[in-house]
């Protein structure tokens, strides 16, 4: 009698007889979701093919000028580049550390629960805080960090130079998610047969070796869920850490999208282009959250 | 103590849609009060959703159910008067044992003193007074299994229901938890409906058997009935082990012809033309002198008894001989004789005993 | 531990000694600097690795604020806990109760529109709200919620994340259990509460210490919709403390604050660590 009792996957065989209590039950999320998503979000792609006129007071349909305003916005180009390479120094160096600190851990195993334990609470540090700390130990003139680089012999001023700044920015942020990443790839390390692992120590392979043809392999799963989730926190998560640490500066060399949304949008008050941009980062998103879900769908089984 | 009647039950999925499947078709019964009836049949004949429908956790399409006189179609499972038993134990695994026994009466606003009562009375029967702290993940397969009796018992209900409640324990257990629900019903004499696929438990356990196939009812009848008269050949095949002979050949007189063979029948046949033969290979015996020639292929020692597989025709052919007795040897022609009120006959195309 | 390689043992664990000292860090030197003086930090460059005696200064200074020595205005911290607590608490809470209840509906009934609803409950997984800012918070500010905890919150509770990962739980619950409840005569808020609440306490934990800190750490929603010095949450006011300028701020205060914003997220983390841990990597899979 298996193969009824297995289809339970994705429909529950039982169900409970009401007609209105479901309704009831969705209500107090479908309220809200409706209020404060789809009304939003809707807005913002009404907004995003309107222009306002000078005085704020009338609205015209201007189809995709806005879009290809964006297009043709140097800022605007620059903010993408400077996202992309944010998000792949931050997804690079973050996955690498982690990785190396999880295959660290899972081999001492006497200690790993402490290991677990220290390493584990940055994920509960607020991204402003973070940045924020980072910016106190890069403080051009009296930063701890930004002293021993000068006694070094680089001269690191952050607000002057835009590489500096996105360094900056680049380690806090990889700082912050050092946690999340580490939990992962540990569960992730984890859950390998330890048989696996032994059948490759019979075949006379060293640890390091085992690493790259058996743990590093089955991590892949792991690796890409990571690198999704990662790319993700770059372009939404890190605004508060580059407002702390950078403000966008210097000029606006670390402005990446969602940093430049905001700015455009509030400051600026230019609504059709900010919407615009809200748009296309939506777009973005939606695509990122869409192939990690097939790919991760696709090999789960209940 | 209810009696339970089915009148006409079916059940179709999806009704009144393109993907319609029809798995119950019009299963009539008649279940007394107290008695102990096994619903038995291989897998997906229909047997649980049969139970389930029963129980009420299966929408009734077509016919009725009733339960101590009443028609139970539209009440809920709580409503009915049952309790049920499960495969997977459905024990409530953050509950002690003492909870989930005391789960279903506390919704029912049973008094405290009246729940200690009953439960202590079920955990004696069942041997389970000492466990009544622990949690479900504490205890071993067999005790789970009782716990999900005991939680049946409280409920003092008309009808029990057992959907293949053995099927998850080992072979040892399996044999001892099966003489407890004899003595179980031995001393509560509550109605009660068990469907199993095994037809040993069936024949061990059940009053009365309903042997069910693809959807329908083959056969109601004592152990004895289905064993002695299976009413099709699919009854007859399914109950007993190892299974009944069949040979489909012409019959003729005092003559039956089986792929070129052509055997002595001890007896007439009760017609002419294309029927089959029924012999169980217990019945069956070796006997120089006999009719039936059987050319011998492999045989099983099985200790008490020897199994010997042959051909009689073409046609496959088992009987079974008395383990200390001297075997016959493979490739070997014995001749077998069976005595008349063993042999059993079959309708070709409709497979209905004649 | 396959092979006994001594040597690869301690290279393990001096990587991950070095891994902890280097996540500390930043929060050591905090530490260190709440204990001073402004004036020490940024007269003594570079700041001493050793902690000074001026930390009930620097702490009083962070929660009470005041008139700094250079004449500026400092908030003062105490409020602005408060109103982080109350967000985070109202947050995790919230949405832990109604993704419960959304989820059960989904998992457990059938009826119409059922495969909209779940559809678009699992759109709003896409979206965070810095993505769709502007419209948001016209909608709040036309309902009259700017520098409202409620403005501050409710929003934030549309994401359905919660709601999905409840789906995925409720999923793995064996059928029978609800057949038996069924037969035991529990009615579906009965099962629920009898039930399926308690067989979901891993979750929930887990969920807690990820809303709590997700409304801990809200930055750019408050700093958009409050004006009210009252209403900011210690996270956002905190980055308004060190707007003047290197020598202008007064550090020993801010990083007294900073570490202050920073303990009771981490409570929570590390005193809920078994549930969260399991919990989240369980829940992603």
């Amino acid at each position: 009698m298996q193969s009824k009792r297995q289809r339970m996957a994705v429909e529950k065989r039982v169900r409970f007889k009401s007609w209105w209590l479901p309704w009831a039950l969705i209500a107090p999320q479908m309220a809200i979701i409706l209020v404060f998503f789809f009304w939003p979000a809707a807005q913002a792609l009404y907004y995003s093919v309107q222009q306002q006129d000078a005085f704020g007071t009338n609205v015209v349909f201007v189809g995709l000028q806005n879009f290809r305003a964006l297009w043709a916005d140097e800022s605007y180009l620059a903010s993408f580049k400077t996202t992309a390479v944010f998000s792949v120094l931050v997804a690079a160096l973050g996955l690498t550390s982690s990785l190396l600190l999880a295959v660290m851990a899972d081999r001492a195993i006497k200690a790993s629960a402490l290991y677990k334990t220290l390493l584990i609470w940055p994920y509960a540090v607020a991204p402003a805080v973070a940045g924020v700390l980072w910016l106190f130990m890069f403080a051009p003139s009296i930063g701890v960090v930004s002293y021993a680089l000068r006694a070094a012999g680089l001269d690191w001023n952050h607000l002057l130079n835009g590489t500096h700044a996105m360094i900056l920015i680049v380690l806090a942020a990889v700082w912050k998610q050092i946690s999340y990443n580490f939990l992962f790839f540990l569960a992730g390390l984890q859950s390998i047969p330890k048989s696996l692992i032994e059948a490759a120590a019979i075949d006379g392979a060293g640890p390091w070796r085992r690493f790259w043809t058996v743990q590093f392999p089955l991590l892949t799963p792991t690796t890409f869920f990571l690198l999704v989730i990662n790319i993700i926190y770059v372009f939404i998560d890190t605004f508060a850490i580059i407002d702390a640490a950078t403000s966008g500066g210097p000029g606006k060399e670390t402005a990446i999208l969602v940093y430049k949304v905001f700015f455009d949008g509030f400051k600026a008050l230019d609504l059709g282009g900010s919407a615009a941009q809200s748009v296309v980062l939506m777009v973005i998103l939606v695509g990122l959250t869409v192939v990690q879900f097939r790919y991760v769908e696709k090999r789960v089984h209940y | 103590m209810a009696a339970i009647t089915l009148r006409n039950v079916e059940k179709t999925y999806a009704p009144g849609t393109k993907a319609a499947v029809k798995v119950i078709h019009g299963v009539n019964a008649e279940i007394a009060s107290g008695e102990f009836v096994v619903i038995v049949g291989p897998s997906g004949c229909g047997k649980s959703t049969l139970l389930r429908m029963v129980a009420g956790l299966e929408e009734i399409t077509g016919g009725e159910i009733d339960i101590g006189g009443r028609v139970v179609n539209q009440l809920e499972p709580s409503e009915r008067d049952i309790a049920m038993v499960f495969q997977n134990y459905a024990l409530y695994p953050h509950m002690s044992v003492y909870d989930n026994m005391a789960y279903g009466l506390k919704i029912k606003k049973v008094a405290k003193a009246e729940i200690d009562t009953r439960v202590a009375k079920a955990a004696k029967i069942l041997e389970l007074s000492p466990l009544l702290d622990r949690k479900p993940r504490q205890l071993s397969g067999g005790q789970r299994q009782r716990v999900a009796m005991g939680r049946a018992i409280v409920r003092q209900p008309a009808v029990f229901l057992f959907d293949e409640p053995l099927s998850n324990l080992d072979a040892k257990l399996r044999a001892q938890t099966r003489l407890e629900i004899q003595k179980l019903h031995g001393e509560l004499g509550i109605t009660s409906l068990f469907v199993t696929h095994d037809q040993v438990e069936a024949m061990t356990l059940g009053q009365r058997l309903m042997v069910m196939n693809g959807g329908r009812i083959e056969q109601i009848g004592t152990p004895e009935d289905v064993y002695g008269k299976p009413a099709t050949i699919f009854v007859a095949g399914f109950i007993g082990s190892p299974p009944m002979n069949l040979l489909k050949g012409e019959a003729d007189g005092s003559r039956f012809t089986v792929g070129g063979q052509t055997l002595e029948l001890p007896q007439s046949a009760p017609r002419g033309g294309t029927l089959i033969l029924g012999a169980r290979p217990e019945h069956v015996e070796i006997d120089p002198a006999g009719a039936w020639p059987l050319k011998v292929d492999v045989l099983e020692m099985l200790g008490a008894e020897r199994l010997v597989y042959g051909h009689i025709g073409g046609a496959a052919f088992t009987l079974r001989i008395d383990g200390m007795l001297a075997p016959p040897k493979a490739g070997e022609t014995i001749r077998l004789r069976v005595a008349p009120e063993r042999v059993h006959w079959f309708d070709a195309q409709s497979g209905v005993r004649v | 531990m396959i092979e006994n390689r001594p040597a690869a043992t301690v290279l393990s664990h001096l990587t991950l000694i070095l891994g902890v000292l280097i996540v500390m860090f930043p929060v050591y030197i905090a530490f260190i600097a709440s204990t001073q003086t402004a004036d020490q930090i940024v007269q003594n460059v570079p700041m001493s690795l050793l902690p000074g005696d001026n930390i009930v200064q620097s702490y009083k200074l962070s929660l009470l604020g005041g008139v700094t020595e250079t004449g500026s205005r400092l908030p003062a911290a105490g409020p602005m806990l408060f109103v982080s607590l109350v967000t985070a608490l109202t947050i995790a809470i919230g949405k832990i109760a109604i993704s419960l209840l959304s989820a059960f509906a989904v998992v457990y009934f059938r009826f119409p529109f059922r495969g909209l609803v779940f559809w678009m409950i699992f759109v709003t997984l896409m979206l965070p709200v810095e993505v769709r800012i502007f419209p948001t918070y016209k909608v709040v500010s036309d309902l009259g919620m700017l520098n409202t905890y409620a403005g501050l919150t409710i929003p934030l509770i549309a994401s359905a994340t919660a709601t999905f990962l409840f789906r995925q739980f409720f999923l793995t619950v064996p059928d029978e259990l609800v057949e038996a409840a069924r037969i035991d005569g529990a009615g579906p808020m009965r099962f629920f509460k009898d039930v399926l609440l308690p067989l979901s306490s891993t979750s929930i934990a887990a969920l807690f210490v990820i809303q709590f800190i997700y409304g801990w750490n809200q930055y750019l929603w408050p700093l958009l919709m409050t004006t009210d010095e009252n209403m900011y949450p210690v996270v956002m006011g905190i980055k308004r403390m060190i707007s003047g300028g290197d020598a202008a701020t007064e550090w020993n205060a801010v990083m007294a604050t900073a570490m202050l914003a920073m303990i009771p997220p981490a409570l929570v983390v590390i005193l809920m660590q078994k549930w969260f841990v399991k919990g989240l990597v369980d829940s992603e899979k």
